[in-house]
């Protein structure tokens, strides 16, 4: 059962990854966006597949519900239209192909030199999941907690900061 | 056939690339944040899994980092590009050679 | 007691220091600051002559002044009969020259700079009279060679004056790069450079340096030859007559010149070490010893300065002339094994030197800056003191006894003539020397001071201020009888110090001489007679040179002194010509084509093909970001498994 969720979870999330790079269908970037949502949507089906419960929701709530607010609304608020019709130079396509490719051999080079666990180690010892990590955050996660804290509160003045109208 | 850390890492790849190739071709700066999300979600699979077959939880410590900190990134990122589009009137990233010399 | 050494070798830096930094613009203070600071040093150094304790022991006081690895330096000073001589000598010579340069430097602009100049020659001087070990010594021994640059360029506006502190300096400098080099060998051959260590090991094991003995003995030697203006590099001391008459009496007649005979004096272990030369050296080399190229080279010095003196017309030059002559002689005594009739030499030409030179300056300065002696003329009427002192000094450095030079120089002949160490052909150069010399000083004297007067200037000229006169006097006293201080025994005590010397009194003390070598005295005695005799024939009421016309070719040769400056410069510009040509080769093609060219011909094609990449695109960077990331990760998984 798990083996057909774990294709079925791996083809959406790699078909709307896809569809948020090239979209054969649409140039619209709302389209997009939502392509992204959907895609962040069945990442976290794999997330639940992997028992990792706690991030599949946070997942849900954060990147397709809040990040994915700001950017529709980014999106409509400059009203950026349909992509101009602009072919990436030739030269940069194959280098961009190039570049994947690199990353991909490094990727298997690194694959076929390791012994990966074959089996799941976790098990029974993963139940309680948000207890948990709420435990693990507040002891031995305490410092880089606070500053992910301090690094939001100064996006959010930065963000206040750059909204401003008379930006020198 | 049961899904094993490979599978999971080869989906991780395969997003990764995707993401990379929509950063590097992708001439609007809101498609190249868009691309760049599922570069990140794609290394949060890799850990998450890692995590799953190694049975321990500092990847998803990690993971939930990563999401804060991509929030934060998101949000200064956009506000940036308001700005730059309120100045340029554009988020083409070719009219935006600022960093040539 | 123990800070004593101490003042007296600080004393005049401190006055240095004083006049340069707060009375430059006061003639008279500084003077008296400068005279006041070697006044001290001369008292001090007559205390510390009474109380110098045990005869054998040397005082010494010092502290590390820098230690690395194996070498360790240290800064003191060190008290033996040797160095109590010279400091004798170069403040109390000194201190009479200060005093006269008072009414010498009267009225000149740059007075102040002038004792400044002075106070820091003497400290130099001092530094090297009681350095304790080779590279004290060598440091004092550039700062002399600094000072005496500063004052003969004194009137640097004088074009000639400038040129010939040049020189001296140059020809110094190639003296110093062979003592450098020696003070090297000796370090790394025995691993000291402590004088009385030095001195230990030697004395132990004479073979001590092994094969580059005689290489470091000549090295050494090398330093001398400069300072001491030996043959071939003598050029420079009569060109630096440019300077003040006092500094031409300090410097470069009593004190500096004589520091390349006191260094040989001080380092004689080294020169007495077994002679040896590396196997890798021509066997003709064999039969040299250091010994004997000091002995030889001071020989030729004498000879070759007495002959070109006989035909010189500026009243310094005469006296430059007869100062490298008397040099030759000490570095002759040197060679002849006998450092203790050289440093007699020394004390004694010190004083009678000092004091024709000062005589000399008096001259000049009532004859307002006439130098040439052809232009003076019955002197000894207008000016009787000057006259008087002048004649005492001749007969000194003639060697007429009883003056004092008759002893000194007569220790030298007598120990040419020694069987054991002795040399029949120094000895005939000796002779030689004495007569030229009674001849070369029969004309000064006879020219300059009797006859009529053969200028304007000359006979309307008078007796010198007391300031400039008493210190003729003060010096003409130990130039007649230094003889007769025992200053030779004193010496004794330092190289010989087991050996015990009898005292005598005076009338031993004359005739001791006659006694010990009286074939030295009678034959010395004879060529002085002569020369006097034919220096009177020529000479008396003589208004021109009668010499050219009776030598010839001799005597132009003398005038030209044989040539000796233009084949230097010759040399020097054949090599240096072809060194020239060398350096602009490798100028114009080495440095300017390949170095600077190439690197910025280099950097110019990187920048250019790097702005290509630099297109302001986001993109771009991030593609090479992520290759270079690519590359990174593949070289971090380490070799193909």
């Amino acid at each position: 059962m798990q083996e057909v969720f774990f294709y079925v979870f791996a083809a959406l999330t790699l078909g709307f990854g896809f569809l948020v790079v090239a979209n054969p269908f649409s140039r619209d970037p709302v389209t997009r966006a939502m392509c992204l949502v959907l895609t962040i949507l069945s990442l976290a089906g794999l997330f639940v597949l992997l028992e990792a419960y706690f991030l599949a929701a946070v997942q849900v709530l954060v990147s397709a519900g809040a990040v994915m607010v700001l950017f529709l609304f980014v999106i409509m608020l400059l009203d950026v239209g349909a992509e101009q019709r602009r072919r990436a130079g030739r030269a940069m396509t194959v280098m961009a192909v190039a570049s994947v490719l690199a990353l991909g051999g490094v990727f298997a080079r690194a694959l076929a030199g390791t012994r990966l666990p074959a089996v799941s180690a976790g098990g029974a010892g993963m139940a309680g999941d948000v207890e948990a990590m709420g435990e693990m955050l507040l002891t031995r996660y305490l410092v880089p907690l606070e500053a992910t804290g301090l690094v939001l509160l100064v996006a959010m003045v930065g963000v206040v900061l750059l909204g401003r109208k008379d930006l020198k | 056939m049961t899904a094993g850390l490979e599978h999971y890492l080869g989906v991780s790849a395969l997003l990764f690339g995707l993401g990379l190739v929509g950063v590097l071709l992708r001439g609007n700066l809101i498609l190249m944040y868009l691309s760049l999300e599922l570069m990140l979600n794609a290394a949060s699979l890799a850990l998450v899994a890692f995590d799953r077959f190694n049975g321990t939880r500092n990847g998803q410590i990690l993971v939930f980092f990563i999401i804060t900190v991509a929030a934060a990134e998101v949000a200064v990122g956009l506000a940036l590009l308001v700005a730059l589009y309120r100045k340029r009137q554009t988020a083409q990233v070719e009219d935006l050679t600022g960093m040539k010399l | 007691m123990h800070s004593l050494p101490w003042i007296i070798l600080f004393a005049p830096l401190l006055a240095a220091a004083g006049i340069t930094l707060f009375t430059l613009r006061n003639p008279a203070r500084s003077a008296l600051l400068s005279v006041s600071a070697v006044a001290v040093a001369f008292v001090l150094s007559v205390v510390a002559f009474l109380v110098f304790p045990a005869p054998s022991a040397p005082v010494e006081l010092s502290g590390v002044w820098l230690a690395v690895g194996s070498l360790q330096v240290e800064f003191g000073v060190r008290l033996d009969p040797l160095s109590l001589v010279m400091l004798l000598i170069v403040t109390g010579v000194g201190g009479v020259i200060h005093v006269y340069s008072c009414g010498y430097m009267r009225g000149d602009r740059g007075t102040g700079r002038y004792f400044a100049c002075l106070s820091f020659f003497t400290f130099s001087m001092l530094l090297v009279v009681l350095a304790t070990n080779f590279l004290q010594l060598f440091i004092g021994w550039e700062l002399v060679g600094l000072s005496s640059y500063l004052l003969i360029g004194f009137w640097y506006e004088r074009e000639s004056a400038a040129e010939a502190c040049k020189k001296a300096f140059l020809t110094n400098r190639l003296g110093d790069v062979g003592f450098l080099l020696g003070i090297i060998l000796v370090w790394a051959t025995l691993g000291s450079l402590h004088f009385g260590e030095l001195a230990a090991v030697l004395e132990t094991t004479p073979g001590a340096l092994g094969a580059v003995a005689s290489l470091a003995g000549l090295l050494v030697f090398c330093g001398a030859m400069g300072k001491s203006a030996q043959f071939p590099l003598h050029v420079w001391l009569p060109d630096a007559m440019e300077g003040p008459t006092p500094v031409s009496a300090l410097i470069h007649a009593a004190t500096m010149v004589a520091a390349g005979v006191y260094l040989l004096c001080r380092v004689f272990f080294l020169l007495e070490a077994t002679p040896a030369w590396p196997d890798a050296a021509p066997a003709w080399l064999d039969g040299i010893t250091a010994l004997g190229v000091v002995g030889w080279i001071g020989g030729v010095t004498a000879l070759l300065a007495a002959l070109i003196a006989v035909q010189q017309d500026d009243i310094k030059r005469i006296l430059a002339y007869s100062t490298l002559s008397q040099l030759g002689y000490m570095m002759m005594a040197v060679g002849l094994s006998a450092p203790v009739p050289a440093m007699f030499h020394l004390a004694t030409h010190a004083f009678f030197k000092a004091l024709l030179f000062l005589g000399a300056g008096a001259v000049i300065v009532s004859l307002h800056h006439e130098q040439n002696i052809w232009r003076m003329g019955g002197l000894h009427a207008r000016m009787p003191a000057t006259a008087w002192t002048f004649l005492i000094a001749t007969l000194a450095l003639c060697g007429v006894p009883p003056f004092s030079g008759f002893f000194s120089k007569d220790a030298i002949l007598a120990a040419a003539l020694d069987p054991a160490r002795g040399s029949g052909g120094l000895f005939l150069v000796g002779v030689a020397v004495a007569f030229l010399t009674a001849f070369y000083m029969t004309r000064l004297v006879l020219v300059t001071f009797q006859g009529t007067p053969r200028s304007a200037p000359a006979s309307e000229a008078v007796e010198t201020s007391p300031v400039m006169k008493w210190p003729l006097v003060v010096l003409a006293v130990p130039a007649a009888l230094a003889g007769f201080w025992s200053i030779d025994r004193f010496l004794d005590r330092h190289f010989h110090p087991a050996a015990a010397a009898p005292a005598s009194g005076w009338f031993e003390q004359w005739v001791a001489p006659l006694v010990h070598a009286p074939l030295a005295v009678l034959l010395s005695l004879v060529a002085v007679g002569l020369g006097f005799y034919t220096a009177y024939l020529l000479y008396r009421g003589a208004a021109t040179d009668p010499l050219p016309a009776k030598l010839g070719l001799l005597a132009r040769g003398m005038r030209a002194k044989f040539y000796l400056d233009e084949l230097n410069a010759w040399c020097i510009r054949l090599t240096h010509d072809a060194l020239a040509r060398l350096a602009d080769w490798i100028d114009r093609w080495i440095i300017a084509g390949v170095m600077v060219r190439g690197t910025h011909g280099t950097t110019e094609l990187v920048g250019r093909a790097l702005r290509l990449v630099q297109s302001g695109n986001l993109q771009t960077y991030v593609l090479v970001v992520v290759l270079g990331i690519a590359a990174v990760l593949w070289l971090a998984l380490g070799p193909r498994p």
